[in-house]
């Protein structure tokens, strides 16, 4: 299979390559994909309290679009706010990419990816804002 | 390391170059100043010696697998010797029985000819080897029926490169009737063979695995006892009406010279390259989590076959631009299978994926071998940093214990 320029230089020099810490509450986790699939894509967010996206890192396990696809995420999410970052189609990362057509689903996986931490992130606020906190469950005692 | 010519080619089970020494012999056989006459050209002396040299690379080839020169016929390659042997014995047979036997992890011209067959209106049962690769014998004989006609068992396996105990089945197939097929298109030139002794029925053979062209084969038909086929191609009644079809002089002196050379070569060849195997399994071996797939013992010696755990196997290939190896993961959208014979072993298909074939060959040295080595192991350890699996692996996570989204 011949590979563009665009996925090479990504496979190559991918950006953003790490973990964040996933039990921050500030640090959405999208883990999608399977292994017996042949790709697991994991792509964190970490998010200001303004709630735009600060940092992003990735791994991924899979062919060398999918490895590209996370990359490139993770360079167009840094910046945008959770819900521009939400918009972020696969086609626009197969067409930045130039993926041929048996590539798309490396690419839908990355739209599920971000997908997957912009829900964990929110579904984390959402419990924070529900748990009662610490100084009120001391004085219940 | 400035001798070392880049790619490196570690793939001789897909294909071999053809030697220079066949390809000689080959340019003898086409031009107005070579023996370019139709073998079957009764009435002039062009037919005659075209006759002569492809009687005699019929010797060659036989030769090399202890049968009578009468017992070989040309085809167009393996995939057409092992169509004519499946369908042309299960047709002549077929008062007797509809029922064929083979193994899951022949080859596709084994295994798509079964299933025509099936849509004919045989039936045929598909055994699993063992996770060695290894077929069970005693499995092999409990299927084996009254109206089984045909077992078809492959001699070395083209992706993990098992040798299978092909005496053994013989025994047993022979005692009662029933005709054994043996595709032996990667076994050929690579272990000693003796049809007779291992009492094979039907044997298909192909060039180009061992330094010889592409698109020539030969299919071995054994005479004592008689096996009798149904003709898939017809036309002029060439090779006794079995495949017709003028016969390509040059394709078949190349088949026979490289044959020739294979007999003469194979014990030191063989030597040599299992040494080079044996350096290579040692030197990625150093690696943690590295698994061979199929038994080491009874193998051939150039293949080795090897599953990277935790990187994905299209994405190593692609790190390794300077050498020329294949991979067992099909991750595309028209098949998200890894490779099925890695699957039939009961490989988990993260281990599928994960898998590389080197296949080791006349022309491999040892730097070459060095050289991939050292190339692996950087490529390994770089995607392994890039894998959430690696990562979660090293975390003591189960991986059998996560719920993952199967899409
Ligand atoms: C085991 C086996 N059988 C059959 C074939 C087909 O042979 P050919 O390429 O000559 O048609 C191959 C090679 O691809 C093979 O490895
Ligand atoms: S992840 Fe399956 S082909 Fe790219």
């Amino acid at each position: 299979m011949a590979y563009g320029k665009k996925v090479l230089d990504h496979y190559e020099h991918p950006r953003n390559v790490g973990s964040l810490d996933k039990d921050d509450a500030q640090v959405g986790t999208g883990m999608v994909g399977a292994p017996a699939c042949g790709d697991v894509m994991k792509l964190q967010i970490k998010v200001s309290n303004e709630g735009v996206i600060e940092d992003a890192k990735f791994k991924t396990y899979g062919c060398g679009s999918a490895i590209a696809s996370s990359s490139l995420l993770t360079e167009w999410v840094r910046g945008k706010t959770l819900a521009e970052a939400g918009e972020i189609r696969n086609t626009d990362i197969a067409e930045e990419l130039a993926l041929p057509p048996v590539k798309i689903h490396c690419s839908v996986l990355a739209e599920d990816a971000i997908r997957a931490a912009i829900e964990d992130y929110e579904g984390k606020q959402a419990r924070e804002a529900d748990a009662p906190d610490e100084a009120q469950l001391a004085e219940a005692v | 390391m400035s001798e070392l010519n880049l790619p490196i080619y570690l793939d001789y089970s897909a294909t071999t170059p053809v030697d220079p020494r066949v390809a000689d012999k080959m340019r003898q056989y086409l031009t107005p100043d070579g023996e370019f006459g139709n073998p079957a050209s009764r009435s002039h002396s062009f037919g005659w010696h075209a006759e002569e040299a492809v009687d005699e690379a019929r010797k060659q080839v036989a030769e090399l697998i202890g049968a009578d020169p009468r017992e070989v016929i040309w085809t167009s390659g393996g995939t057409e010797s092992d169509n004519l042997a499946i369908k042309g014995a299960a047709h002549f047979y077929q008062k007797k029985g509809k029922h064929i036997v083979t193994v899951k992890t022949e080859h596709k011209a084994v295994l798509d000819t079964c299933r025509q067959l099936e849509r004919e209106g045989f039936e045929v049962t598909y055994l699993a080897p063992q996770a060695n690769g290894l077929l069970d014998l005693k499995e092999l004989e409990a299927s084996l029926r009254d109206d089984t006609v045909v077992v078809s068992v492959m001699l070395v396996n083209n992706e993990i490169g098992v040798v299978q105990d092909i005496g053994a089945i013989g025994k047993m197939t022979r005692e009662r009737g029933i005709i054994l097929h043996v595709d032996a298109a990667q076994g050929a030139g690579k272990i000693p063979i003796d049809v007779h002794e291992m009492q094979v029925d039907l044997m298909t053979l192909s060039a180009h695995k061992i330094y010889g062209p592409k698109g020539i084969g030969a299919l071995y038909i054994c005479r004592k006892p008689r096996v009798r086929l149904e003709a898939q191609i017809h036309g002029g009644g060439h090779e006794r009406g079995l495949r017709s079809g003028t016969l390509p002089t040059h394709q078949i002196v190349g088949m026979g010279e490289a044959f020739r050379l294979a007999r003469e070569e194979l014990t030191e060849e063989s030597a040599r390259i299992r040494a080079l195997r044996d350096r290579l399994w040692n030197g990625l071996n150093q690696m943690e989590e590295v698994y061979l797939n199929g038994d080491l013992e009874q193998r051939v010696p150039g293949n080795l076959n090897v599953s990277f755990n935790f990187v994905e196997g299209e994405s190593l290939i692609m790190a390794l631009k300077d050498i020329a190896v294949s991979s067992g993961s099909a991750c595309t959208s028209a098949s998200l299978e890894p490779s099925y014979v890695l699957r039939a072993l009961g490989r988990n298909d993260e281990l599928a994926h994960s898998s590389l074939r080197f296949t080791i060959g006349r022309f491999t040295t040892e730097e070459e071998i060095d050289y991939t080595i050292s190339l692996i192991e950087q490529a390994v350890q770089r995607l392994r940093d890039l894998s959430p699996l690696w990562e979660m692996y090293q975390e003591g996570v189960d991986l059998d214990s996560v719920q993952w989204a199967v899409h």
